[in-house]
């Protein structure tokens, strides 16, 4: 049976998928470029209903509305601060399919194997193309079952255990096992292994054995990497749905999946690529988790912290003509966001420049301190990248540091010997006066002093962001 | 009240200035209190203040003693306050332990020194107080300059047949005036101020490039000279250095272009212990437009125009107004009188630590010490140079070197070559790896290999130009769209095994719930992203 109007659908859907990514280089034409996606994804699942998945259609209908419901419901309700978590509960929703689509792929081949030549012919759907397939060709499929397995089953532990970080249910320390990533390359020279013996006919328990095997690599994996270094983690997780996705998509030899695959995996791809180059480390270093050890010893530091009350910070911005913010997590864990949004619709309309420094790793998922600001209503024409503000600083009256650290460290430019050396910085010390919202002394997640908080133009602003951040907004006027 | 003030403590007094038209007075009414604070009694001589506003009543009313004439009150005063240097007749009324505090100007007046050195009196001078932060509040140089600079602009507008400020009337438009400040020292900087908020356009000049800050911070233009730093103006104790021949010489250049478009020149260039720097030379007044002003501050030392007659306002022949005037803050004397006053009562609180009337003569504070020309029959100056630094001398900023357009078009190649380069040397491997996988693979599988690698490339090619703004909704798009894994959940629901049927249903319920949450919650987010 062949189905040209399912593969004309496909590549319809192909191509809107591609348009609904591309459209994605500006926020307007990001507004169309997701009904591209949603008709892309309408399109490839009722041409599939019609064509080859049309066995037991009803309950696929009613399956999927439950599970839009479920998700609808789900998308409304989650908070932007919980972003991380939703994305991070979402690839593990993926891996998990893609475990169950192979285990069924290689379930099929058995029974299909077990036909006569007369059962065979009378098979439809998936079955039917299965029976068609040659020796050689079933040996890939298995292969590509095999990976298609192996990837989904880490991305799942993997995200469930990045899922329990984001959302603090897991501590978002990096832990590891006695042993370490020995036992991560034991569990992975045991999962190869086994795939030769798959490969080798010696059954489902193999596969079965593998997949616990990964199951154990996502989780002791993601249990390594500490929560600064989430933002990789998560697009790297990303990266791998989609990297199953097109494994899947191969032994099914559909190729609308293998398309969509191969663009979520080079999408998660590059944004791991873009987040690690941020922090000025290798993808290797951040996967294999914790900062590397330092050449020498961190400079030290002198100088004192210096506190300041609500009414200096308000006197210095009510003379500022110029003002950047530089949020970071701090800011999302204190749901500051609206105070920041209060704060910077106030002093605009006494006509100071306000903007926004993103650093591309501030918060935990790429992009996350952006949707949080356009959640509270900041233009996000005033919302910059590292690259377009940095220069700005020394012309800028107050720079207001709220709950980041390591992104704000002059010690990555200025001490070689610091573990975050190189990493590139906002430079907000260069600014004539700062103010750092911060819950307390102390280093943040990493661990890393901070030079800047000891800075002679630094002004500490101790207490929750929110609190503070309220504090302040009476006084200015 | 009264009389009292003369006995029992130190006496601080306050003659009548006797240069001719000299209307300051080193002593006020409100520093009078405020000396009395310190312990010490003071005394003037009859009308002292008169012609700076304060009467002898209100100075009576404060608290000091009223002397009838000069004699009385520098036999009575321990300690002379006064404006200007003593004349050789005061001089000769100084007596052995007395302390003199006044402008004195050593270097010029070596005679005068020698005489009050020979009286063995102690001497003050007000204008060696070195320029370091802790001393500016008794830096009379500053405060005197301050005031020669606002008046200098008040002095311009007064002869000046213009507003200051562009109008437009409905009696036509004016346009407002242009003013060029020579020299950002304080007097420069204060002439900026009043001359910027008066309306005028202003330009600024200075041969030391790091106070360029200063004048753009009070609303001037920095004239800009290229030019190769081959001196350190700073270095100096916060004066200008004499210059070079070629940086002089590009300076007036630079002159004769702005001087037909200047309706004001303010020259206020000083260098210490030489005569005033020729800057405006006659040919640039010759350029000048008639009816334009230049104040000349610099007239007592010989000027900075080549036409200025000191204490004189003349007109040049093509109309201009040259004026020479050196005593301008004589012409605001209350206020100069009221600033004087102040930092010679800030002098003598550094010289009563204790607050307690007794004079202590630290030679060994830098700045008692910069100021002091006599102490105990022996000549102390010139001083030795100040421990601080006056300001410290920005670097001038490390400027790029601009590639010559045959350098950036060598680069640019050497880049294209290296970005070809590596280009080819992807493809080339790339193409190898598929042709390798392609000899072993079956073709059934190449074709689907072949749409991978098309798709990988086009998503490296897609996601980069995806804005840094919007990777959370990139994040939640993509993965929404790979649950596009429901496809092949669908294509084995329909399997005849019952596993089969359940674990296909459970991807599809999964997918399910990840297609609509990841395309809603995409649609949410980007909704918010609102422009100003």
């Amino acid at each position: 049976m062949d189905y040209g109007f399912t593969t004309a659908a496909y590549v319809v859907a192909a191509i809107l998928f591609i348009l609904s990514l591309g459209g994605l280089s500006g926020q307007e034409s990001a507004k169309r470029a997701v009904w591209y996606g949603i008709f892309g994804m309408a399109l490839a699942v009722a041409a599939t209903l019609i064509g080859p998945g049309s066995g037991l259609w009803m309950l696929s209908l009613v399956l999927i509305a439950a599970g839009g419901v479920l998700g609808w419901i789900v998308a409304q309700r989650v908070q932007m601060t919980e972003m991380p978590q939703l994305v991070a509960a979402m690839h593990s929703l993926v891996g998990l399919a893609a475990v169950f689509v192979g285990f069924n792929a290689d379930l099929e081949l058995g029974r299909v194997a077990a036909m006569d030549e007369a059962a065979r012919a009378g098979l439809e759907g998936f079955a039917a193309v299965l029976a068609k397939k040659t020796g050689v060709e079933i040996a890939i499929l298995r292969v590509e079952v095999f990976l298609g397995v192996f990837i989904g089953a880490v991305t799942f532990t993997g995200s469930v255990i990045a899922f329990g970080k984001l959302a603090g249910k897991v501590t978002s320390a990096a832990q590891k096992l006695p042993g370490g990533h020995v036992l991560n390359a034991a569990a992975a020279i045991g999962s190869a292994a086994l795939g030769v013996l798959y490969f080798n006919d010696a059954g489902l328990w193999t596969l079965a054995l593998m997949t616990l095997l990964a199951f154990f690599i996502g989780y002791h994996l993601i249990m390594g990497i500490g929560g600064a270094d989430m933002p990789v983690v998560v697009s790297m997780l990303n990266s791998y749905s989609g990297w199953a996705a097109a494994a899947i998509g191969f032994s099914l030899g559909n190729d609308l999946l293998i398309v969509v695959g191969a663009l979520v995996g080079s999408s998660g791809a590059i944004l791991s690529y873009i987040m690690c180059k941020a922090m000025n480390r290798s993808f290797i270093s951040v996967i294999l988790g914790g900062f590397g050890a330092t050449t020498g010893h961190a400079m030290e530091i002198a100088g004192e912290q210096i506190a300041i009350d609500a009414e200096g910070v308000a006197a210095a911005l009510n003379d500022a003509d110029s003002v950047i913010i530089i949020p970071g997590y701090g800011m999302a864990v204190a749901q500051a966001q609206q105070s920041v949004s209060e704060l910077t619709r106030k002093l605009r309309a006494k006509g100071k420049n306000v903007r926004f420094a993103i650093h591309p790793v501030a918060g935990r998922l790429p992009g996350h301190m952006n949707v949080l600001l356009a959640e509270a209503k900041v233009p996000y024409d005033i919302v910059l990248e590292m690259d377009e503000i940095n220069e700005d600083f020394p012309s800028t009256d107050v720079a207001i540091v709220i709950g980041s650290n390591d992104i704000v460290n002059p010690a990555a430019q200025e001490d070689p010997n610091s573990p975050i050396a190189g990493m590139p910085v906002l430079e907000c010390w260069k600014a004539k006066q700062v103010f750092v919202s911060k819950r307390g002394q102390g280093t943040g997640y990493s661990g890393i002093e901070n030079p800047l908080f000891y800075k002679e133009n630094t002004r500490m602003f101790y207490g929750d962001a929110k609190k503070s951040l309220d504090s302040l907004l009476p006084m200015i006027d | 009240m009264g009389d009292d003030g003369v006995s029992g403590k130190l006496t601080i007094g306050a003659p009548r200035e006797v240069f001719a038209g000299e209307a300051r007075v080193a002593m006020t009414p409100d520093s009078a209190l405020q000396l009395h604070k310190l312990g010490y009694g003071c005394a003037i001589e009859a009308g002292a203040g008169t012609l700076a506003g304060f009467s002898d009543d209100a100075y009576r009313a404060a608290g000091v003693a009223v002397l009838p004439d000069a004699a009385a009150l520098w036999a009575a005063a321990d300690v002379v306050v006064k404006v200007r240097g003593p004349e050789p007749a005061e001089a000769e009324m100084l007596r052995a332990g007395q302390t003199l505090i006044s402008f004195f100007w050593p270097a010029q007046n070596a005679d005068l020194l020698e005489q009050c050195r020979a009286k063995g009196a102690n001497v003050i001078a007000m204008d060696m107080v070195p320029r370091i932060s802790r001393a500016q509040k008794m830096d009379a140089l500053s405060s005197m300059a301050n005031i020669a600079g606002y008046r200098a602009v008040i002095e311009a507008g007064a002869n000046f047949g213009r507003f200051f400020t562009g109008q437009v009337t409905a009696a036509g438009k004016v346009p407002p005036a242009k003013v060029l400040v020579v020299g950002a020292g304080v007097a420069g900087l204060a002439a900026i101020g009043t001359a910027v908020s008066l309306g005028a356009i202003v330009n600024a000049f200075d041969v030391r490039p790091e106070v360029a800050e200063q004048i753009e911070s009070m609303g001037a233009n920095f004239v800009f000279l290229e030019f190769e730093p081959a001196q350190d103006g700073a270095a100096t104790g916060g004066y200008a250095a004499p210059s070079s021949p070629e940086f002089r010489e590009k300076q007036l250049a630079k002159f004769r272009e702005l001087a037909p478009e200047m309706d004001i020149v303010i020259t206020t260039a000083l260098i210490p212990g030489r005569p005033a720097p020729k800057l405006w030379t006659a040919d640039m007044v010759a350029m000048m437009k008639r009816g334009s002003v230049i104040i000349d501050l610099a007239a007592e030392r010989g000027g900075n125009c080549d036409l200025t007659v000191p204490d004189q306002k003349i007109v040049s022949d093509n109309g201009v107004t040259i004026v020479g005037y050196t005593d301008f803050p004589s012409r605001m004397a209350t206020q100069a009188s009221s600033l004087y006053a102040t930092n010679i009562r800030h002098m003598m609180t550094d010289l009563t630590p204790k607050k307690d009337g007794v004079m202590v003569h630290n030679m060994e504070d830098d700045v008692i010490r910069g100021a002091t020309v006599t102490h105990q029959g022996a000549i102390t100056f010139p001083p030795p140079p100040p421990k601080v630094a006056a300001i410290a001398a920005a670097k001038p900023k490390e400027k790029a070197k601009e590639p010559t357009p045959e350098e950036k078009r060598a680069a640019e190649a050497a880049a294209f070559r290296a970005q070809t380069r590596q280009q080819v040397g992807l493809l080339v491997a790339g193409g190898l790896l598929l042709l390798a996988v392609g000899l072993v693979a079956p073709a059934s599988f190449m074709q689907h290999f072949i749409v991978f690698v098309l798709a990988v490339f086009v998503g490296f090619q897609v996601i980069w130009n995806v804005s840094h703004s919007l990777h959370t909704p990139l994040m939640a798009v993509t993965n929404a769209i790979s649950s596009i894994i429901i496809l092949g959940a669908l294509m084995q629901i329909g399997s005849g095994s019952f596993l089969v049927i359940v674990l296909a249903a459970l991807s599809v319920f999964m997918a399910g719930i990840n297609i609509f949450g990841g395309f809603m919650v995409t649609r949410r987010m980007l909704a918010m992203f609102q422009k100003s």
